[in-house]
Order: C-alpha cells, then sequence, then structure tokens
C-alpha cells in the first residue's frame, strides 16, 4: 500500500469500517428474527427469508401508492412502509404458527420440511401476483446517495439508515426479552415449559407472539434491505445461508451470541474482501465458522438450558 | 417484417382453395407443399401444422430473466402464422419449464425432441443450461435457437447462437472506451461464473494487448452477493478510468444500488457493464443507472423503422409498460430465423435447414438492422454503447461496424 498517502489511507480505514458495520446490520437484521424463533421456540424456519421478501414487496406497494400519491407522499413514505411490513409478516407469521407450526413442535426435521415448503409455496405466490420480474421501490431523496465528509469519504445514506434501524430494533427487542413481562414469561417457556405451564404460563400464547414477532422483525429487515438490494420473488433465498450461519455460530439460543457473531462474520469478510476477491473472502469465512463450530459445536455463547 | 393480417380460418380456405387451383396457377400460391416432400426424418409436421418448442425457466431463480425470452418467441411465431405461417403450415408451440435446473432443462429437452417431435426448439438462456440440453441437441439431431449473449468458444451443428458472443460484445465496446472516454486503467468486475470470467479473461488481454492500458483491479462476486461495500472502496483507492462489469442477478440490482449509495454517480466514475439491459434497469431502478453506459447490440429505443414495429407491436401484446432488453430481441429473432431457412430450404428437415442457414442476410428487417448469419452459426451484427437516461432507456451513443462472429478468439 505503498503508493496511497497518509490520508487516502485514513479514508479507506473509515469507510471500510463503515461498510463492515453497514454488512454487520444487515447480518443482524436478518438474524434477528431467526435467532428468537430457532433459539427460543427451537423451531428451524426455512421460510424466513421469504418472510423478508414478504416485507420487501408490502414496501413495494406501499410506495407506489406513494408514487400515484405525489411527491410529498413519495418522501415521507418509508417509515409507514416498515409499520406496514411488520404488521404484514407479523399477522402472516401468526397464522403460520396457529395453522402450521403448532402442530409440529418437538419434530424437528418436519418443521423443517413444513417450512421449506411453505417458502417455495409464498415464492410462487410472489410469482404469481408481482410477475417474476424484480420490482423497483422508488427510494425517497433523504434514502439516495452519500453524505461527503470529505473529498475521500462518503458515507451511504441507506447504509446509516440501516444502521439506525437495526440499533433500534435491537435495543427494542433486548427490552422486550429482558425487562418486560412478556420476555419473563418466553424466557421461562424457553428454559422449562412444564414448569412454565404448572406457574400459569399459557405457553402456547408465548410460542405464537414468539413466531409472529420473529416473522415481524424478518419483515422489517425486508423493507430496510429494498434501499440496498433487489426485490423480487427470490430475494429472501439471498439472505437465508448467511442468516442460518450467523445464528448458527452465535449459538442457537442466545441473542447476545447473535449480535457477536454478526459484528464477526461481518467484519471478517468485509476485511477479506477488501484485500482478497469476494468469493474467496466468502470462502476463507465459511471455512473459518466450521473450524471453530468443530471446536465448539454449541456456538460462541452458549446458554443453558434444560431440554 | 410487413404484418399480414390473414385470419387463420380465412387461410384454411384460401389453401382448400389453391389446393386445386395451384395446377392451374403455377406455384407461386401454392400454400402447403405435401408433407413427405418437406419432411422425412420423423418430425411432427402435419399437412397443414409444424410443432416446435419453447424451453425456457417458468420458475426458479432464472424465470426473473426468461420471462422475456418466452414472450418474444411467441410474438413472432404469432406474426408468422398471421403471415400465412412456413411452407403453408401452421406453427404450433409446446412450453416446456427447464425450472432454473440444469438436469431438468435436458430433460425437457429429451421430452420435446423424442417424445414431441418438435421440428425446432427455441430456448436456453444461461449457458449452463445450453450446455446442459447440448449432448441431448447433438445426439437426437435437434436444432436450438438460443438468444442470449454468451461468453462463445463453442460451436454446434446443431445450434443457433442469436446474441452476441464475447468478443463482438467487448472488444468494440472497450475500444471505443479507450477512443472516446479517454480510458487507459480499467477494474473489472464480475459474478463468478463462467461467462463473466470468460468475458473479463477476453477484456484483459485486449486492454493490456491491444489498447496499451492497465487493468488496476479484477473482482469477482459469489451469484447472490449483496454486499459490494469493500469492492467499491477498493474501486476509489484505485481510481480507475472506466469500471468495466459484468454482474448478473439479485447482485447486480444491490450492486448499482450500493454504487449509487456510496456517491459513486456516473460522472465520479464512468462505467461500461456488458449485463445491463431494459429489463434488468426495471429491477435496479431508473434513478441507480443514470449516466452508466451498456454494450450491446440492441436497444428498445433504436431509431431503425423495424424496430419501431416490433417495440409497437411487443407492446400492443404485452402492455404499454413492457421493455425490451436485448436478449428479448434475440429471441425474437430465432422463429424468423429458422422461417427464412425452412423456407430457402423447402424443407424442415435440420440438416437441410442448418445447411441452408448458411449466409443468410437481412440488410434490413431484424430490430437491430443488419444481420447476417455466419457458417459458424453465430451472427455479423453491429454493437452499440448506450447510455441509461432518467427514463429507463438508454440513448445510442456510439455505433460499431458490422462485427464478424468469432467465437474461437485466438489469442485471448
Amino acid at each position: 500500500m505503498g503508493d496511497f498517502t497518509a490520508q487516502e489511507l485514513t479514508a479507506i480505514f473509515v469507510m471500510q469500517g463503515f461498510s463492515g458495520l453497514s454488512l454487520f446490520c444487515v447480518f443482524l437484521l436478518m438474524a434477528l428474527g431467526l435467532a428468537i424463533i430457532f433459539g427460543q421456540m427451537g423451531v428451524i424456519n426455512m421460510a424466513h427469508g421469504e418472510f423478508l421478501t414478504l416485507g420487501a414487496y408490502i414496501t413495494y406497494l406501499v410506495s407506489y401508492q406513494a408514487a400515484e400519491w405525489g411527491a410529498t407522499a413519495l418522501t415521507w413514505y418509508f417509515p409507514v412502509a416498515i409499520v406496514a411490513a411488520f404488521i404484514g409478516t407479523f399477522a402472516l407469521g401468526y397464522l403460520v404458527e396457529r395453522f402450521m407450526i403448532r402442530y409440529l413442535y418437538n419434530r424437528p426435521l418436519d418443521t423443517l420440511l413444513a417450512t421449506w415448503g411453505l417458502g417455495l409455496i409464498l415464492q410462487q405466490v410472489f410469482r404469481s401476483i408481482f410477475g417474476p420480474r424484480e420490482k423497483t421501490v422508488t427510494m425517497p431523496d433523504w434514502l439516495l446517495g452519500s453524505y461527503r465528509a470529505t473529498d475521500m469519504i462518503d458515507i451511504p445514506l441507506n447504509g446509516l439508515f440501516i444502521l439506525v434501524i437495526t440499533l433500534v430494533l435491537t435495543l427494542a427487542l433486548f427490552a422486550l426479552l429482558y425487562r418486560s413481562r412478556w420476555g419473563i414469561k418466553v424466557r421461562a417457556t424457553t428454559q422449562n415449559r412444564g414448569m412454565a405451564n404448572a406457574a400459569g404460563i399459557n405457553t402456547d400464547r408465548v410460542d405464537r407472539m414468539t413466531f409472529a414477532l420473529g416473522c415481524g422483525i424478518a419483515g422489517v429487515a425486508g423493507a430496510a434491505f429494498t434501499t440496498i438490494a433487489s426485490t423480487g420473488p427470490t430475494t429472501g433465498s439471498l439472505y437465508i445461508v448467511d442468516t442460518f450461519l450467523v445464528v448458527v455460530f452465535g449459538g442457537a439460543a442466545s441473542l447476545l451470541g447473535t449480535v457477536v457473531s454478526a459484528f464477526g462474520i461481518a467484519q471478517s469478510q468485509s476485511i477479506l474482501s477488501f484485500f482478497w476477491s469476494g468469493s474467496m473472502a466468502k470462502v476463507f469465512t465459511l471455512l473459518t465458522v466450521v473450524v471453530i463450530l468443530m471446536l465448539r459445536p454449541q456456538g460462541l455463547f452458549a446458554s443453558k438450558v434444560r431440554r | 417484417m410487413k404484418l399480414h393480417t390473414l385470419s387463420r380460418s380465412w387461410l384454411a380456405g384460401l389453401t382448400a382453395v389453391t389446393l386445386g387451383a395451384s395446377v392451374l396457377f403455377g406455384p407461386a400460391h401454392a400454400a402447403a407443399p405435401p408433407t413427405d416432400e418437406v419432411m422425412t426424418t420423423g418430425l411432427a409436421v402435419t399437412d397443414d401444422t409444424v410443432k416446435v418448442g419453447i424451453l425456457h425457466s417458468l420458475t426458479g431463480t432464472m424465470a426473473i430473466s426468461e420471462t422475456g425470452s418466452i414472450q418474444a418467441e411467441k410474438l413472432a411465431i404469432k406474426q408468422i402464422n398471421e403471415q400465412g405461417g412456413i411452407l403453408g403450415r401452421q406453427i404450433e408451440y409446446t412450453v416446456e419449464d427447464g425450472a432454473s435446473d440444469w438436469p431438468t432443462f435436458a430433460e425437457k429437452a429429451r421430452k420435446l425432441l423424442q417424445g414431441d417431435k418438435v421440428a425446432t426448439v427455441f430456448g436456453c438462456w444461461t449457458s449452463a443450461s445450453r450446455k446442459a440440453v447440448l449432448p441431448v441437441f447433438e445426439q437426437n439431431n435437434g436444432l436450438l435457437y438460443y438468444p442470449t449473449f454468451y461468453e462463445g468458444l463453442e460451436q454446434s451443428k446443431n445450434v443457433f447462437y442469436t446474441g452476441q458472443e464475447a468478443t463482438q460484445q467487448i472488444l468494440a465496446a472497450l475500444n471505443w472506451a479507450n477512443e472516446e472516454l479517454g480510458a487507459k486503467s480499467f477494474y473489472l468486475v464480475g459474478s463468478d461464473y463462467i461467462w463473466p470470467r470468460t468475458s473479463m479473461k477476453i477484456a484483459r488481454t485486449h486492454i493490456e494487448k491491444h489498447l496499451g492500458g492497465r487493468v488496476v483491479g479484477e473482482d469477482y462476486y459469489p451469484l447472490g452477493n449483496t454486499q459490494f461495500g469493500s469492492l467499491i472502496n477498493k474501486i476509489k483507492l484505485k481510481r480507475p478510468d472506466l469500471v468495466f462489469a459484468a454482474v448478473v442477478g439479485g447482485s447486480n440490482v444491490a450492486w448499482f444500488k450500493q454504487l449509487k449509495a456510496a456517491g459513486m454517480t456516473a460522472e465520479r466514475m464512468p462505467m461500461l457493464t456488458i449485463s445491463v439491459t431494459e429489463d434488468e434497469v426495471l429491477g435496479i431502478g431508473k434513478q441507480n443507472v443514470e449516466g452508466f453506459y451498456s454494450s450491446m447490440k440492441y436497444f428498445q429505443s433504436l431509431d431503425i423503422p423495424s424496430n419501431k414495429e416490433f417495440v409497437a407491436a411487443f407492446k400492443k401484446e404485452y402492455g404499454q409498460d413492457a421493455v425490451i432488453g436485448d436478449v428479448t430481441e434475440s429471441a425474437y429473432l430465432g422463429p424468423w430465423l429458422w422461417k427464412r431457412a425452412v423456407e430457402k430450404a423447402g424443407s424442415f428437415d435440420v440438416d437441410k435447414v442448418v445447411a441452408a442457414s448458411d449466409n443468410m442476410e437481412w440488410k434490413e428487417g431484424m430490430p437491430h438492422g443488419y444481420t447476417k448469419v455466419d457458417p459458424n452459426h453465430h451472427l455479423w451484427m453491429r454493437t452499440r454503447i448506450g447510455q441509461w437516461g432518467s427514463d429507463g432507456q438508454a440513448k445510442v451513443v456510439w455505433e460499431s461496424d458490422v462485427i464478424e462472429p468469432n467465437p474461437f478468439p485466438e489469442g485471448y
């Protein structure tokens, strides 16, 4: 790197840091929903990516409607779209738990197959309704372009936006799980279902809300990702592998583990792809994760749970 | 491609009348020569129909891309039928779904050739699907018209390639960038599979050997990758005169959105891509591609009379919002190429059609302009550089001479 001035190197360092941070936010946003479903309920939700896609399509619909209403609506529709995406995916999640998942508890392989099938069905539904081509979500101006801090340093506005959403959502989730009555019920159910039932907690209801909440978070992630990536029937499947990777690596039942694992994977991938080609960075990151999981199968943070 | 609007029943009546009348008035209006004369190899040809296959992904990841091709092929077939069909026979098509899965493509190709006995197939999109069906077509002596621009390095008696091969698309474009934009240093970016890798190999050799330029970076990202932050930083640091890109699919959308977000507008960082057509712009968004360049043989905005007719017919069929990309246009060529070859050969037999195809030439009539079928089964055509505008259409800023297809470039 001898050809570059100190100023250039600092600028790249800052931007590279931010790029790693953005990737971390993307990973975390994807993984949060899955982590509470997988971690707290032990359900492997293969259709998680499709809930994300649904969130993205709801955002598209809202933006489409906003475009009809005019420029002011187009400037401020995004927060509305996020709320709508949350409500839509939450509702679908609630129904899926009510009519499918609840019959499959304690049968992990069956849930895996059933949710995978659900994912395929949803993909085809999206394709039938919205067509196989990708949709453009018209972005408001304040989400386009970058903030030019110096001549070299550009901070992407959509990256900042995702950072804020991730921060808010993560804090809200932690508060919900560790500072609310509902959180106590969830944790009690996770730790010992029978005992929680005996103590008067309606664990069926807790499960349903947990699943719906996880799906709702996926919907928010989908809405947020329309700012950085594509909106098509198979968009969700682009993220699903990374999502599982983050959750498993972090230790299934630990929310903190998910955060740390998302950070580790994102930074290593971001830094490696700076010095290497993108494909090699991915290979190396996966290899590292595999090796660490071989040595530590329970993931980074294992919580003590009575199964 | 003037369209006559003969209805089919009217045509059947005409056929019946002329069958008798042709003896008197000579063969000029003889609608349908007898079947045993035009087909000797057991294909699905009757006295008034001929069956063909359309083989694309209707489901799965590739459905996004292949939809336009199916629409174009159906439109061409419809138009040919309205003009009276081929050798007096109406074309009937069977659509098969390759489902974005390469073994499925091979299986469906076998079904079309062995089961349905189709006279020809229009189809495939990715190179992987074409490679999967190639042995099936060669073993069964079938005929395939393949629409996508691709990496070259292939030639088969049984396949006609109606898109550009890599050298046609790339070399002229790089020359243009070198002369018109003054580009000396290049950054090459692609998705990680055979087409971008082969294309970039050709590009690098051309830049280093023939343009006296430098490649300051070359990067590949897995298909479906959605994070390009590190790559954009690298490009900023290396400051190339031009980014030359072949990113595809969902990745392409992410790539453009993140470029825009990083402040890498077309003024700050000129980019020439070989993977963005009007179809892709739909997904990427007009606001994100504005000012960047694409190298293609066809743009929807081309100011050629036959293109205006084609666009109007396409929109009439599929709605005013329909867009036409390069591959869609290539797919549209397939049925017309086949029609002329069959008529020239006076036969549906694959060997005769293939032989008749050599050096067929269209001075005008094709939406993209001049076309000639090379004996190597690729097409002679022009390459154009289009600059994307805020309306999602490209403005042609430069046009090459007609370029000979060279699927096996030496020295690359």
